[in-house]
C-alpha cells in the first residue's frame, strides 16, 4: 500500500527549510554567448564523444544512435549527478542535449538497451568556475532534480504509450517485454508520483490494496492478466485508463515544486520501497520483474542524492563518502543479477542472494536516512 | 519446602503439594491417584478467588480476560473442530471449562496432576507450570463464524440459526495481505498471564485435552501488552516506540462498557447477552524502515508526540486531541492522515473498542528483518458498528499503512461468563 508519506511532511512543514524554493528558471549563459558543440556517435557497443575537454559554459551534445537498441545519453558530475540526459533515442535517430557545464570533471555515458552503468568516457571542463553559496547549492539541487523528473516523466509517458498500444493490439510478448521498461521510469520517481493521492493506487495499486467493491486497475492488473492467463483481450479499457492516469500524473509531477528536504526523504523512501516490497517479491508477484524495480528505485534514490551532492559536500563530506561507498556496494551486489539488458527474475534468486541484497540496501539506507537532517540544518 | 509454612494459602500451594505427593506416589498406584485427586481438589478453592495472590476469578457474569487489567503475556490459539459429533464437542467444552477453572486458580490442568499419577500413565498435566503462581492467568473462549456454518456451508452442530448477526465475516480491507492458514478458526482461546510459561502451559494443556476433537489451526505468542484496560495501568509502548491505547476503553468506564463492550439483551441471540465480540488482527510492522524515518514523520503519522504521548499541539498524554487546530502554515496540527485522528470516536460515530493487543516478535524473516509487530485484539458490542467502520477508515487513509501489513484476521463471539461449577463454556449455545 502506498501512501502519501511525501506529502505528509510537505504539507505540515514541520521541517520546512525556509528560504529555499525550487528555482525553475533556466540560466542561459550570457557571458560567453556561444555554445560548445559536441558530436556523439552511439552504437550498441560504443559511445564516441568527439572531445574529451571543453570550455565551461553551454554545451550542446548531438547524439546519433546508429545501433540496433534504444539508447540513452547522460552527462554525469561526481557521484553520478545527472547534469543532463536524453532518453529513448531510437535506432537511427539523432537527439540533442543542451546543458550548462561549469568547470570540473564529468563523465559521459551511452546506455544501449537503456540499462546498466553504460559506456563511460571522461570529460574535462575548464575555465571560470563560479563558487556556489550554501543556500544556492540547495536551490540548484531542486532545479537539478526537477530536470531529472521532467526527463523521467517524458520517458514514462512514451513507454506507457508503447505498452498500452501493445496491450490493445493483443501482443502479449511485446507487452511483457515493455512492462518492466515502462515501470522503470515510474519506479525512479516513485515518491513524487506517490504524492498524488488517488492516482497512485489507480496506476500502481496491487491487488490487495483494493477495497471491497473497488476495481483493480493499472499496471499490476495488466501484469496479472499477462502472466497468469495471458488473456488481455478485455484489458483495452484498463490500458486506456492507465494512460489517462499516467498523463495526469506526469502533468502534476512536472508542475510540482519540490523542496530539498523532499529530495532527501524521497531518496530514503525509494530504498524503503526496495526493502519492504521489492526484496520480498511482493510488488511484481506475477511477472517477478522485481529486480527491474529494485534497480530503478536505486537509480532514483541516487539521482535525488546526486542533486543534493554539492550541498552535502559543503555540509557533511564524510556522509558523501559513505553514501558513495554504499551506493557502489549495492550496485555491485545487484550487478551480479543482470540478465541481458535487464534483470533476472526474483524467483531465480536464492534466499541467500536476497539476504545479501537486503543487507546492502540496509547499509545504504541507514546513511541516507541521515541526509534530511543535514539538509535541514 | 520451608516457605510452605509461611506462605499464604495461595493457589501456588496446590502445585507444590503435588510435588510433595510425588514422593509418596510409588506406594500404591491406584490409591495414590485417588488420594492426589482428593488433595488437589479439596483445600484450595478459597485461593482461586484470592486476587492478591495472583489469581483472577474464573466464574462471573462476564468472561475474565476482557476487562481484566491487561497482563504482560499472551498465548492465543485458534482451533478447527475436526469432529462432526456434537456430543463430543460439548463434552470437550465441559472438560475445557473444568481445566480452565483449575489452571486459572494455579492448579494443574487435570485432577491427578503433573506428578503422582500412575507411573504407567502420562500425567494429566504437562508439568511446566509446577511451582509457579497463577500469574493472573485468564482463559477466554470465543466461537468463530465457521463453527455455525463451515466453509462448505454445513451446519455441523445444529447451531447455524444461533449465529449472531454481529458475528459477520469481516470485509476485505484495503491493503489486507491475509494468510488463510493463520486466520479464522472455529474456536479460539486467549490465554493472558504475567508469566509466559503459565500462558503457554494453559494453551498446551487445552490443546492436549482437545486432541481428536479439535486441531490447532494457528497460535500466537505475545509480550508487552500494548494497551491499558484499567486506569491503574500506565500506558505501554508498541514496537514503533509509541504509547498505545491511551484512549482505550477502561474497566472503570461502567457506562461505556455497557454501551460499547457487552452484548445487551435484544442485541442478538440470548446466549450472547453479557458476551462480547472479539476481532484479532496480526499486524506485521516494517520496523526497519520505520526506524529510518524521522521523528517528525513518526509523530505526524501517529498524531502524538513520542515522548509523552500527548496529542500534537497539546501537553499531556490524556489531553483531548484538538483536531480543529491549525499550524502557522494553515495545515491541521494533527494531520488528516494521522492514526489518532482516523481512529478517534468523533470520526467514527462515537465507536470505541476495548483493545488488549500484544507485541510479537516471531524471530526474523530470513532477509534480516524482524518478523515483528502487533497482535491486535479488540472486544466490542458489535463489530459491524465498531471495528469495521474504524478499520475501513484506517485502511484507506492511515499514513501508518506504509509501515504495516495485516497478515492474519479473526472474528469470534465470546459468550458471557461461566456462572458457577455447574455451568460450562458454550452451555447456553448448545443447550
Amino acid at each position: 500500500m502506498r501512501t502519501t508519506r511525501f506529502v505528509v511532511l510537505a504539507a505540515t512543514g514541520v521541517l520546512a527549510v525556509t528560504g529555499v524554493t525550487a528555482c525553475g528558471g533556466k540560466t542561459e549563459d550570457k557571458a560567453t554567448g556561444k555554445a560548445n558543440a559536441v558530436t556523439v556517435k552511439a552504437t550498441d557497443t560504443a559511445c564516441e564523444v568527439d572531445v574529451t575537454e571543453l570550455a565551461a559554459g553551454q554545451t550542446s551534445f548531438s547524439v546519433t544512435n546508429s545501433g540496433s537498441k534504444v539508447n540513452e545519453f547522460y552527462v554525469y558530475a561526481a557521484g553520478d549527478r545527472v547534469m543532463g540526459e536524453v532518453e529513448n533515442i531510437a535506432p537511427g535517430l539523432t537527439r540533442e542535449l543542451r546543458v550548462e557545464l561549469p568547470a570540473g570533471t564529468y563523465e559521459t555515458a551511452c546506455k544501449p538497451g537503456m540499462s546498466g552503468r553504460g559506456i563511460r568516457g571522461g570529460l574535462k571542463v575548464t575555465g571560470a568556475a563560479a563558487s556556489v553559496a550554501p543556500d544556492a547549492a540547495l536551490t540548484q539541487a531542486t532545479a537539478s532534480y526537477q530536470r531529472y523528473v521532467t526527463s523521467q516523466t517524458a520517458a514514462l509517458l512514451t513507454k506507457t504509450e508503447e505498452f498500452v498500444a501493445a496491450v490493445k493490439a493483443g501482443d502479449v510478448t511485446k507487452a511483457k517485454a515493455l512492462y518492466p521498461v515502462a515501470r522503470t521510469y515510474w519506479e525512479r520517481i516513485e515518491p513524487v508520483a506517490e504524492s498524488f493521492g488517488d492516482l497512485d493506487p489507480k496506476i500502481d495499486g496491487r491487488e490487495e490494496v483494493i477495497e471491497e467493491g473497488m476495481e483493480f486497475t493499472g499496471f499490476h492488473r495488466i501484469e496479472k492478466d499477462l502472466w497468469t492467463t495471458g488473456d488481455i483481450s478485455k484489458d483495452g479499457p484498463i490500458a486506456d485508463q492507465l494512460l489517462t492516469d499516467v498523463k495526469a500524473i506526469v502533468a502534476k509531477a512536472n508542475a510540482e515544486k519540490l523542496t530539498p528536504l523532499q529530495l532527501a526523504n524521497g531518496a530514503k523512501a525509494l530504498l524503503d520501497e526496495v526493502a519492504s516490497g521489492k526484496i520480498t517479491g511482493e510488488e511484481e508477484r506475477y511477472s517477478h520483474t522485481d529486480l527491474w524495480d529494485f534497480n530503478a528505485n536505486l537509480e532514483g534514490s541516487k539521482a535525488a542524492i546526486a542533486a543534493l551532492r554539492p550541498a552535502l559536500e559543503q555540509r557533511s563530506p564524510d556522509l558523501v563518502k559513505q553514501l558513495d561507498t554504499e551506493f557502489a556496494n549495492v550496485e555491485a551486489t545487484l550487478g551480479k543479477h543482470r540478465a541481458g539488458d535487464g534483470w533476472k527474475l526474483h524467483t531465480a534468486l536464492s534466499k541467500a542472494e536476497l539476504k545479501e541484497l537486503s543487507d546492502s540496501i540496509n547499509a545504504l539506507a541507514e546513511p541516507i536516512s541521515k541526509v534530511a537532517a543535514v539538509v535541514a540544518r | 519446602m520451608s516457605e510452605q509454612d509461611t506462605a499464604p494459602r495461595t493457589a501456588t500451594l496446590s502445585r507444590r503439594r503435588a510435588i510433595t505427593l510425588a514422593g509418596v506416589g510409588v506406594a500404591g498406584v491406584a490409591g495414590v491417584a485417588a488420594g492426589t485427586a482428593a488433595l488437589v481438589r479439596s483445600p484450595d478453592h478459597a485461593a482461586a478467588n484470592d486476587t492478591a495472590a495472583g489469581g483472577v476469578p474464573f466464574h462471573g457474569a462476564h468472561q475474565a480476560g476482557i476487562v481484566t487489567p491487561a497482563q504482560d503475556r499472551l498465548h492465543f490459539v485458534a482451533f478447527d473442530v475436526i469432529t462432526m459429533d456434537r456430543a463430543k464437542l460439548v463434552a470437550l467444552l465441559q472438560e475445557w471449562t473444568a481445566a480452565a477453572a483449575r489452571m486459572t486458580a494455579g492448579k494443574d490442568a487435570g485432577v491427578i496432576g503433573a506428578v503422582g499419577g500412575m507411573p504407567e500413565a502420562p500425567p494429566d498435566d504437562t508439568g511446566e507450570a509446577l511451582g509457579l503462581p497463577p500469574s493472573q492467568l485468564t482463559l477466554t473462549i470465543g466461537f468463530g463464524p465457521t463453527l455455525f456454518r463451515d466453509a462448505q456451508g454445513r451446519d455441523r452442530f445444529g447451531i447455524a440459526d444461533k449465529r449472531p448477526a454481529a458475528l459477520a465475516d469481516l470485509p476485505h480491507f484495503a491493503g489486507d495481505a491475509l494468510r488463510p492458514e493463520i486466520s479464522g478458526g472455529d474456536l479460539c482461546v486467549q490465554a493472558c498471564a504475567n508469566d509466559p510459561q503459565v500462558a503457554v502451559h494453559a494453551i498446551r494443556n487445552l490443546a492436549r485435552i482437545g486432541m481428536g476433537v479439535v486441531s490447532v489451526r494457528w497460535s500466537q505468542l505475545g509480550f508487552g501488552r500494548t494497551s491499558s484496560t484499567s486506569r491503574d495501568q500506565a500506558t505501554p509502548r508498541n514496537l514503533f516506540g509509541f504509547k498505545d491505547g491511551t484512549a482505550n476503553l477502561k474497566a472503570e468506564d461502567a457506562g461505556l462498557l455497557r454501551e460499547q463492550l457487552w452484548a445487551q439483551p435484544g442485541d442478538g441471540p440470548d446466549w450472547m447477552t453479557g458476551g462480547s465480540y472479539l476481532v484479532t488482527r496480526k499486524i506485521r510492522m516494517q520496523v526497519e524502515t520505520w526506524d529510518r524515518s524521522s521523528l517528525a514523520e513518526q509523530e505526524q503519522i501517529v498524531g502524538r508526540t513520542k515522548g509523552s504521548g500527548a496529542p500534537l499541539g497539546r501537553r499531556d498524554e490524556f489531553d483531548e486531541p484538538d483536531f480543529a487546530a491549525k499550524g502557522d502554515d494553515g495545515q491541521p496540527v494533527i494531520a488528516e492522515t494521522s492514526h489518532v485522528r482516523l481512529a478517534h470516536p468523533t470520526l467514527n460515530n462515537g465507536a470505541r473498542l476495548l483493545r488488549r493487543g500484544y507485541n510479537f516478535v516471531d524471530g526474523s524473516d530470513g532477509l534480516g528483518r524482524l518478523d515483528a509487530g502487533l497482535f491486535f485484539i479488540a472486544y466490542q458490542r458489535d463489530p459491524r458498528k465498531q471495528f469495521v467502520p474504524i478499520q475501513t477508515q484506517l485502511s484507506r487513509h492511515d499514513a501508518m499503512n506504509e509501515y504495516l501489513r495485516h497478515v492474519s484476521s479473526g472474528i469470534f463471539a465470546c459468550p458471557p461468563g461461566v456462572r458457577d461449577a455447574a455451568d460450562h463454556w458454550g452451555r447456553a449455545l448448545f443447550g
